[in-house]
């Protein structure tokens, strides 16, 4: 065997070495100094971060279970930005919350096992890999948001979270046998090649495509995930809705594409009612929110909504412009959660109520929240509205216009609510604003890459023209 | 290949396990409960594998593979989720649902 090849898989084995160092790490350094190790793993992340963008050979390992292209790869470097982001506005939290214990070594770990799953998922070539890959991803994250052990409300998240995790695997698991007994075979080649279009196959999608957007909390799978995003620490609850939802959203498009492009017609009448469901639902519900975690929760299924109107169609444009989309939604939901992290763990107050006036006594922290807001929402000059305008013009080059309507006018009541909030901290009166929080170097960091990226993404066109180098070709 | 036994009832009992897991996922007060309803629903899962493997391809196991990566991935699963619901207990000294209710609407 040439061990050139194992080049392919370079961010699955950088991450396991990093996850290995932690481990060390743990055991040699003493209780007093663990809060040392936070720099330099970040550092390490960073480098990972780098590694991952060096232009390496693509091609498929172990006999097609492990595949990368350029476009699995760019997803993965998307989630490590991600994540990389996530770890440096949570360093001020875990220095604050993680005393005394070796903690700080597990949440590391967990994370970053967590990310191999997803990493293991995304470049899959075979259903055993896929599903080992998705419980990767997600059995830890379940730990991670009970990792609060004096909050109640923290262990009923996990609880919620674990059984949800578990239903949707069983489903997913199921639709899997099935495909199985028509084809004989787990690659998603074999499958793809010789799909027939009989009942049984069907209800394989149905049952598969359910589990998945159990995990990308599409309405009527999406009950567990305002509860979990409410009661997990704020910083595992970015990491929940930004990574844990992409990385299901990329598998989702890898799956449609590849193994279900047999049956496009099946799946894009289940993906226009789901996508019209899932935002009108999310915003509705996003409207009587009190609490901003609850709130950006159901914003974030919202936003999940808009997913489908780029798969719809099964174009190669509509394939970069979901892409494109969760690249700008990692930078603009990564920033307003920065902001609600960097609060609630300074002053624990997290309702919008007293958010009031915010901008007279914390002014950095005013304008990244509104320019995150402004972008999710999809005002012309941030990146936002790019993401936006070019979903909707890939629907509407198929000829989905009735849905292209309705998502523009759930984009629209999206924007009130998404002010109410901006004029909270802005124009509303408060004698009792939250005082002045000092934020350390860390979250400060962490909240300009997301500002750049908020504002820089949506003027390099050349961002946009890269991803669409890389999916030419899918049809 | 099982004498007087078709590939059907292995699939009448698998879809009859997947749906008792959940029904009892959805209807049990229990958190422990619930957990078990899962675990149904992973071995109607196992029992599909085994007999579309036994009966209709038989030249190579993957089907068994599988099977015995959910058997491994589920005690994972169960793990994590036990211990969550120990750490809840000695919060709420309880494991009824009803009682997780503090994260509501």
């Amino acid at each position: 065997m040439d061990f050139g090849q194992l080049l392919y898989m370079r961010h699955e084995i950088i991450l396991s070495a990093i996850a290995l160092i932690v481990l060390i790490l743990e055991i040699s350094i003493s209780n007093k100094n663990i809060e040392k190790i936070i720099p330099v793993l970040t550092v390490l992340f960073f480098i990972n971060t780098i590694a991952g963008f060096f232009p390496v050979e693509t091609g498929s390992l172990f006999g097609g279970m492990y595949k990368t292209t350029g476009i699995t790869i760019l997803m993965k470097n998307i989630l490590n930005i991600g994540v990389l982001i996530v770890l440096i506005q949570s360093a001020g939290w875990l220095k604050s919350n993680f005393t005394g214990s070796s903690n700080i070594g597990g949440y590391f770990f967990i994370v970053i096992s967590s990310l191999i799953g997803m990493d293991f998922m995304i470049s899959s070539g075979n259903f055993l890999m896929f599903y080992i890959g998705i419980e990767l991803a997600t059995i830890p994250l379940a730990a991670l948001v009970a990792s609060e052990k004096l909050k109640e409300r923290s262990a009923e998240a996990g609880v919620k979270l674990i059984l949800s995790a578990a239903l949707s695997s069983g489903i997913l698991l199921y639709g899997i046998s099935l495909l199985y007994g028509t084809n004989g075979s787990l690659y998603f080649d074999n499958i793809a090649s010789s799909f027939q279009n009989n009942s049984l196959q069907m209800l394989a999608f149905i049952f598969i495509f359910t589990g998945i957007a159990f995990k990308i909390s599409i309405v009527p799978f999406h009950l567990w995930t305002a509860d979990v995003y409410e009661g997990a620490p704020v910083n595992i609850t970015s990491f929940l809705s930004v990574i844990s939802k992409g990385s299901a959203a990329f598998i989702l498009l890898i799956l449609l594409f590849t193994v279900f492009k047999g049956i496009e017609g099946t799946w894009n009448s289940v993906l226009y009612f789901v996508s019209v469901l899932t935002m009108t639902i999310g915003n509705l519900f996003a409207i009587r929110q009190k609490n901003i975690k609850r709130f950006l929760a159901f914003s974030s299924i919202a936003q999940a909504g808009f997913i489908p109107l780029g798969i719809i169609g099964g174009s190669a444009i509509g394939f970069s412009s979901v892409v494109y989309f969760l690249l700008i939604y990692l930078f603009s939901n990564l920033g307003a959660f920065g902001v609600v992290a960097a609060i609630s763990n300074a002053t624990g107050r997290e309702n919008i109520d007293e958010y009031n006036g915010l901008y007279s006594t914390n002014k950095g922290l005013s304008l990244v929240m509104m320019l995150s807001l402004f972008s999710l929402a999809g005002i012309p000059p941030v990146a936002g509205f790019f993401s936006k305008f070019f979903l909707f013009t890939s629907a509407a080059k198929q000829g989905y216009y009735l849905l292209v309507f309705i998502a523009l006018i759930n984009a629209t009541i999206s924007l009130y609510y998404y002010l109410l909030v901006v004029k909270a901290m802005f124009i509303n009166k408060n004698e009792m604003p939250i005082g002045p929080v000092k934020n350390d170097a860390y979250t400060k960091l962490g909240l300009i890459i997301c500002a750049i990226g908020i504002i820089a993404i949506g003027f390099a066109g050349i961002i946009f023209d890269y991803i669409n180098s890389l999916t030419f070709g899918i049809k | 290949m099982i004498e007087g036994i078709q590939l059907e009832f292995f699939l009448v009992l698998g879809t009859l396990v997947f749906f008792i897991g959940i029904y009892g996922f959805l209807t049990r007060k229990n958190l422990i409960t619930m957990l078990m309803s899962a675990e149904l629903i992973l071995n109607a899962v196992n029992i599909n594998f085994v007999a579309f493997n036994k009966y209709l391809y038989p030249e190579n196991l993957e089907g068994q593979f599988f099977a015995l990566f959910i058997i491994a991935i589920a005690a994972t699963e169960v793990a994590v989720a036990v211990s969550i619901i120990i750490s809840l207990y000695r919060k709420i000294k309880s494991i009824d649902v009803e009682k997780v209710n503090e994260l509501k609407y």
